[in-house]
């Protein structure tokens, strides 16, 4: 436990963190975006035209990744917000603030290639099914995340507040899942599962396997940018980020 | 005893502003009205559309209801005192909220099949129609006043509370209308209910510590 | 807000805060109270009990009359708000006829002392009174030096911010810079 503490303390130092995730970020943008470019040019010109749905169902390669990103970046959310408020980590604040708009844009285009691929499929941009309709509650749930904290002054104050909302939401994404799925019921069963044996031909899914990875790699490599960002504003007034800034105007910091 | 002299002292500010506790139950009568009016008497379109229309008018109204729990508390100095000296809070904030649901939740429940009635909901839906909202509106008065906690102090309107608020209903009006619909056609409605009733056991359960907390925040201005 | 402050208050003591206005006297009163949470530094408070605050909102609710807001209070603290003990607290602060009038039809004074006679039915060893003297006449001012004064004889502590000189012989002194 202690080692545990002392390593969660170590983590909260937004300096350390600082300092030890540079070239972390450098290595994720490179790795999410060649994935990205392999699985979409992989996808789109070389997976096989579904026997349905003709190439209209190339979408998932967008679709799926961001949808199942629009729940984890949620369910992150959640867990900062635990851990800010049992440990009072400053950090997880941080990654709360950059994450929700992140997140929102993400659920954002989730929302929109649904409803793109909903028109041939379906024959309506928008159908009141249940995964649709619980990927745009959670739409809201992001937006109510950033609404309040625009609402509350003061940071700490707005912060924490953020952070109970978090947790209550993240707790009511799966009962909100499981009662929209009870109640409409229209979509296709999951097309990407780690657990399950995948339903379509391999050369259809890897793809999709190597899209969701890059996705996740590339939202990791723009949340940390922006955390990155957070921590130098936030930190202005500290000795460690003048000095950084004065090392990065001179050439020599970055 | 704490709970008990919390939704007491509640009770009576709540019967000595009569008018202004009658809002929600005005407000859901109102939002009724101009429902059946907007879709006319065609008795074909009405009828289910009325039994869920009737559970969105409740949360509404619970809503609106939620939104204003905390503020004359907050003004008054009062709900600073009673998260000093609760002990503890969250006895004292569930008395709060028991108080509140039986000002603007309560009445919703009893009236609901007179509206039933009005909006001529198939009668067959109207018990289960009843007995979700008794079940429901406590969950829905819960997490409203979470949201209002978070919010309480700030001097924003209703809105803020319904962004905040709204998203995390869905689920008890997916259920309650869901239950009163599975009704009206002639089936039984039971696991629906009984996954109210898990919520409303998990809401009673979190909520007041959430809301506790979230009032802690209000405080530190 | 404020920086190195550090004092140590025993039971019997009565300390005056003093200081300009923004100087921070209502925070530090409210960080010791634990409405909140000081950004660096600690507070302790000994003894089970929590500290009674008086601060600017008066803390009652204007439906109610000053005899259900003292009931209110105590029973939130788990004691039994015995109405005898609550009468005999409005009285000492001067509320002998307008204990059954709700309270937003008492004066500005009133409504004062409605507060102030929670320091006579409380029990909390430590007071953190913020401006006790607002809205009051010459006799309410009395009022509230000689309950506090009683209560450091008897053992209690008080911490006191005001504008004005309590011309208290024996009290400590604190002052906040602008």
């Amino acid at each position: 436990m202690s080692r545990l503490g002392a390593f969660v303390h170590r983590l909260g130092s937004p300096r350390w963190f600082f300092d030890m995730t540079k070239p972390w970020l450098a290595g994720l943008a490179i790795i999410g975006i060649a994935l990205l470019i392999v699985g979409t040019v992989w996808g789109l010109v070389f997976a096989p035209e579904d026997y349905q749905q003709g190439n209209s169902f190339r979408i998932i390669y967008v679709h799926v990744p961001t949808a199942h990103l629009a729940e984890a970046l949620y369910l992150a959310m959640g867990v900062a917000g635990v851990v800010l408020l049992v440990w009072r980590m400053k950090l997880a604040d941080m990654f709360i603030a950059v994450t929700a708009p992140v997140g929102m844009a993400i659920t954002g285009v989730a929302l929109l290639t649904g409803a793109i691929w909903g028109k041939p499929t379906w024959g309506a941009w928008w159908v009141w099914d249940a995964r649709t309709t619980s990927v745009l509650v959670l739409f809201f749930l992001y937006l109510g995340l950033m609404v309040l904290r625009e609402a509350i002054p003061g940071r700490e104050r707005a912060g924490r507040a953020v952070a109970v909302l978090a947790i209550v939401g993240t707790v009511n994404v799966p009962i909100i899942k499981y009662s929209v799925d009870w109640w409409l019921t229209l979509h296709q069963p999951s097309s990407f599962s780690l657990t399950e044996q995948p339903t379509m031909p391999v050369e259809m899914w890897l793809p999709l396997l190597v899209n969701v990875i890059g996705f996740y790699c590339s939202v990791a490599a723009v949340v940390l940018a922006g955390l990155r960002n957070e921590i130098l504003e936030r930190e202005s007034d500290t000795v460690w980020v003048r000095d950084w800034l004065q090392r990065a105007q001179s050439g020599s910091g970055s | 005893m704490i709970a008990l002299a919390q939704a007491g002292r509640d009770l009576r500010i709540a019967f000595r502003s009569r008018g202004e506790a009658a809002h929600p139950l005005a407000f859901f009568a109102l939002a009724a009205t101009l429902f059946g009016l907007g879709l006319g008497s065609d008795l074909e379109t009405l009828g289910l559309v009325a039994v869920v229309a009737i559970w969105v008018i409740a949360l509404l109204s619970c809503m609106l209801a939620a939104e204003s729990l905390f503020r004359r508390d907050f003004e008054d100095g009062t709900l600073e005192q009673m998260l000093l000296h609760g002990r503890p809070v969250f006895l004292a904030v569930l008395g709060k909220l028991a108080a509140h649901w039986c000002v603007s939740g309560l009445p919703l429940v009893l009236f609901a099949p007179l509206v039933g009635f009005m909006l001529q909901a198939p009668a067959q839906a109207l018990p289960v129609l009843t007995l979700s909202l008794l079940i429901g509106t406590p969950t829905l008065t819960m997490v409203g006043a979470v949201a209002a906690a978070l919010t309480a102090g700030l001097g924003r309107g209703g809105l803020l509370v319904a962004l905040i608020a709204l998203p995390l209903y869905v689920p008890v009006l997916v259920f309650g209308a869901g239950a009163s619909v599975v009704a009206a056609s002639g089936l039984s409605a039971l696991p629906q209910l009984l996954w109210l009733l898990a919520m409303l056991a998990a809401a009673v359960t979190f909520a007041p510590f959430a809301v506790g907390f979230a009032l802690r925040l209000s405080q530190e201005y | 807000m404020f920086q190195g402050i550090d004092f140590d208050l025993e039971p019997g003591e009565l300390m005056e805060v003093h200081g300009p206005n923004g100087s921070g006297k209502t925070t530090l009163l409210r960080c010791i109270a634990g409405l909140f949470k000081e950004e660096s530094g600690h507070v302790d408070v000994a003894g089970e009990e929590r500290p009674l605050y008086l601060g600017h909102k008066p803390g009652l609710s204007l439906l109610l009359t000053p005899l259900e807001n003292l009931r209110w209070y105590l029973a939130l603290q788990g004691r039994e708000p015995r109405r005898e003990d609550c009468l005999s607290a409005l009285r000492r602060v001067g509320l002998n006829g307008s204990h059954l009038v709700p309270c937003r039809s008492l004066s500005a004074g009133q409504q004062r002392r409605a507060a102030l006679a929670r320091l006579v039915a409380s029990s909390a060893p430590l007071w953190l009174l913020d401006e006790p003297f607002a809205a009051l006449d010459e006799s309410g001012r009395e009022i509230v030096l000689s309950i506090a004064q009683a209560h450091c004889h008897g053992g209690g502590a008080v911490v006191c911010a005001t504008h004005e000189d309590l011309g208290l012989a024996d009290a400590r002194r604190l002052e906040l810079a602008a």
